[in-house]
């Protein structure tokens, strides 16, 4: 989710800045003594949460499941919790905020994926696992090939998400409170190691269920206050957006209409999709990322081991569907509400992602800047956005510490012998390392363009961990050959092709954008037309642009794009099944069509699910 | 219990069993089928129907934002329909065949 953000920075900062009524404020003004009182509160209270789970923390069970005991209407508060990020919250009500319709379009895409979790994965998950992939996979295999390759895809995907949403936590907490970079990586990080190494599962699972009511709860509040302005009557509502004037000349500069006319209504354009979507097959790949890669996400697949049984895994992610289908719906709205209020242009001058959206519409809502209700709604929102990021990297790297504690540590190094006492240390061990390796990695990207990242998450899991997750629960031939094949192969190639697709900074284009400006404004400084301060700048900027990339090339050395479409699934999701495939075939192996018939009786019937937690 | 000593390929042929899998195999792909195709539809209207998709049907509000509703509509229903049909068809299914296996077992 955190492309979201990304993507559109790149596509909003091409934009050229558009004319609107009176000066427009670069700054979003908080109250900070209200702001920082209420994050404070955040750390309190799930400190709090943290400490209570810490004492009941005892065994490896606890640690990375919370001892199976979460009820089912818990846990889906909890991976709603999981998968609703900061990008869903500010990026999607941005988006809306400044392409309309098509915010409401991209998170179908998102919320499509439950479909997948909870017709295939959830259930047989619950069934047959314990704390990782790695466990259900292994009883296909007992190869150590097996259980090390899945680790190993586990970290790999978990650590491109959590760099994503280190390097987004820095940037929010840089826009909404003023806290430097460095400062602001370095305390969440450390931050949700310690929640992590004490409180393992239980703290993680009630942090999230605490965000997600947060979340909810800041959501229809904002939703309700910005309808009751029109009396809840949605048509009327979606009538002032399309006729507001500064919504209208917004579109009219998205669409590079040099004056209005021309008989279109740029206030029902904002209303229609298409603004920001352009390439339907990159949609339709993008759709396939979330459908399938949702699904394989170490985090949340993590989530269905916490419930007693089957059962609670369905109901869980039902309450999921309810809660983060709801939320997005009226994330579009707050979006919809902010382009009207504070209007598209405001937006962008004060982040030109539009990730400010939601807390500017919740100060404007609330009274306005300076009066107390609305500094108080504004560090309202401010403080959940916080919440919701440490919920979701709470989530990540308890992941990554099961896959490297559990999996590599004591069933590859250790053939499974190793006491309780051995495995909690290791396992906090490795929380605590996995904690400064994302500290270390966000510090180190600042500066770096990390959309491709998430892009990554989402397509190596969708053509790995997908088609062999699904082989392994439902095909009897599949074996470890496959599992091998098709972890591998599918991530490197999805790899591999984003390494080659439009996510990737090509200088050779960098460097032609920047010519075009600097040809633009120097055309006009030899007609005689003076330049103002803000063009002489971006003159001197376009220039040393040019000069700094004009003999570039991109990290694997292109010119262009080899790929054209930023989204690599439709590629590399039936290349993962095909490798799986022939993997299957080429290294055969009867042995293991012999173990399919208890794994397939036990993901179908949840029998002897208790008996797998003790061995 | 020892999983060794389970023959498992004579409890995964028992009639009930086999009952249990397949209703529950086709009933699953045809949901999550279905699912997919509603949802593929949407971008595809958007990228080669932009015409249809902009038709007002209410106010302001064109058929592509039903549509987004619509999706939304459908994949409650899935849920709602999936969790349904598990709670009426397979839970009593899967009891009985886990008693059968308990049997089968202790034997």
């Amino acid at each position: 989710m955190r492309r979201l953000l990304s993507v559109f920075t790149l596509l909003a900062t091409a934009l050229p800045a558009a004319a609107a009524a009176g000066p427009l404020y670069q700054e979003v003004q908080t109250n900070r003594a209200i702001t920082i009182s209420m994050f404070l509160a955040v750390v309190l209270v799930t400190g709090c949460v943290v400490y209570r789970a810490a004492k009941t923390t005892k065994t490896t069970a606890d640690y990375y499941a919370a001892g199976g005991a979460i009820s089912g209407f818990q846990n889906g508060w909890a991976i709603a919790g999981d998968y609703l990020s900061a990008a869903t919250f500010l990026g999607i009500a941005g988006i809306t905020s400044l392409f309309g319709a098509d915010g409401f379009m991209y998170t179908v895409g998102p919320f499509f994926s439950f479909v997948t979790i909870l017709l295939v994965i959830a259930e047989p998950c619950r069934n047959v696992g314990r704390f990782t992939l790695g466990d259900i996979l292994s009883l296909r295999s007992s190869s150590k090939l097996v259980r090390g390759t899945a680790a190993l895809s586990a970290v790999v995907v978990s650590t491109f998400y959590l760099l994503g949403q280190m390097v987004g936590a820095g940037k929010l907490m840089q826009l909404l409170l003023g806290i430097p970079y460095r400062a602001s990586v370095i305390g969440v990080g450390a931050l949700m190691v310690v929640y992590v190494t004490f409180g393992g599962m239980k703290a993680t699972t009630w942090v999230q269920i605490i965000k997600a009511a947060l979340l909810m709860l800041s959501g229809i509040a904002l939703t309700l206050l910005l309808l009751e302005r029109f009396d809840f009557d949605l048509l009327r509502f979606y009538d002032a957006v399309a006729t507001s004037p500064a919504v209208q000349d917004h579109v009219r500069t998205l669409m590079k209409d040099a004056a209005p006319g021309s008989g279109v209504d740029y206030g029902q354009r904002f209303l229609e999709s298409g603004l920001l979507l352009k390439d339907p097959v990159d949609q339709i790949s993008l759709g396939l990322a979330f459908a399938l890669g949702a699904a394989g996400l170490p985090h949340i697949m993590m989530r269905f081991f916490t419930v007693p049984d089957a059962r609670s895994a369905r109901t869980s992610v039902v309450i999921s569907m309810v809660l983060i289908g709801a939320f997005m719906i009226m994330v579009t709205m707050i979006g919809f509400g902010a382009a009207l209020f504070i209007t598209p242009q405001q937006i962008m001058a004060v982040d030109k992602g539009g990730n400010m959206a939601a807390p500017m519409l919740a100060q404007y809502l609330g009274g306005g800047a300076g009066s107390v209700t609305g500094d108080l709604l504004l560090a309202f929102v401010c403080a959940v956005a916080f919440s919701t990021i440490l919920a979701v990297v709470s989530g990540l790297i308890l992941a990554v510490s099961a896959a490297v504690a559990h999996d590599l540590y004591v069933n590859v190094l250790r053939d499974g012998i190793s006491d309780q006492k051995e495995q909690m240390r290791i396992a906090r061990l490795s929380a605590l390392g996995i904690g400064a390796v994302g500290i270390v990695l966000g510090l180190a990207c600042e500066k770096q363009n990390i959309a491709h990242l998430v892009v990554l998450a989402f397509a190596v899991v969708a053509s790995s961990n997908f088609p062999v997750l699904l082989f392994a629960l439902f095909w009897k031939r599949f074996n470890a050959g496959g599992i091998v094949t098709g972890l591998t192969v599918g991530a490197v190639f999805a790899i591999g092709v984003v390494m080659v697709s439009p996510n990737m900074t090509y200088p050779k284009k960098v460097a032609a954008d920047a010519k075009k400006v600097v040809e633009l404004l120097e055309k006009k400084q030899t007609a005689g037309v003076p330049l103002s301060e803000k063009e002489v700048k971006s003159l001197e900027k376009a220039r040393s642009d040019w000069a700094r990339n004009k003999d570039g090339r991109s990290l694997v050395g292109l010119d262009a794009p080899l790929f054209p479409l930023k989204n690599p699934a439709i590629l590399s999701v039936p290349v993962g099944f095909l490798a799986a495939i022939a993997g299957t075939f080429l290294f055969g192996h009867r042995r293991e069509e012999e173990k399919f018939d208890e794994l397939y009786i036990r993901q179908n019937t949840g029998h002897g699910a208790a008996e797998a937690a003790d061995h | 219990m020892d999983g060794n000593r389970i023959d498992w390929a004579a409890l995964a042929r028992m009639p009930k069993f086999v009952e249990l899998h397949t209703k529950r195999r086709a009933f699953l792909l045809t949901l999550w089928c279905f699912g997919s195709l509603c949802f593929y539809l949407l971008p595809i209207c958007a990228g080669y129907f932009p015409e249809i998709m902009r038709t007002r049907l209410l106010g302001r509000l064109n058929v592509g934002y039903f549509l987004c509703l619509l999706e939304f509509g459908v994949i409650w229903g899935i849920a709602l329909y999936y969790t349904r049909k598990s709670n009426a068809v397979f839970d009593p299914l899967t009891r009985e065949v886990v008693e059968e296996i308990r049997r089968e077992v202790a034997r």
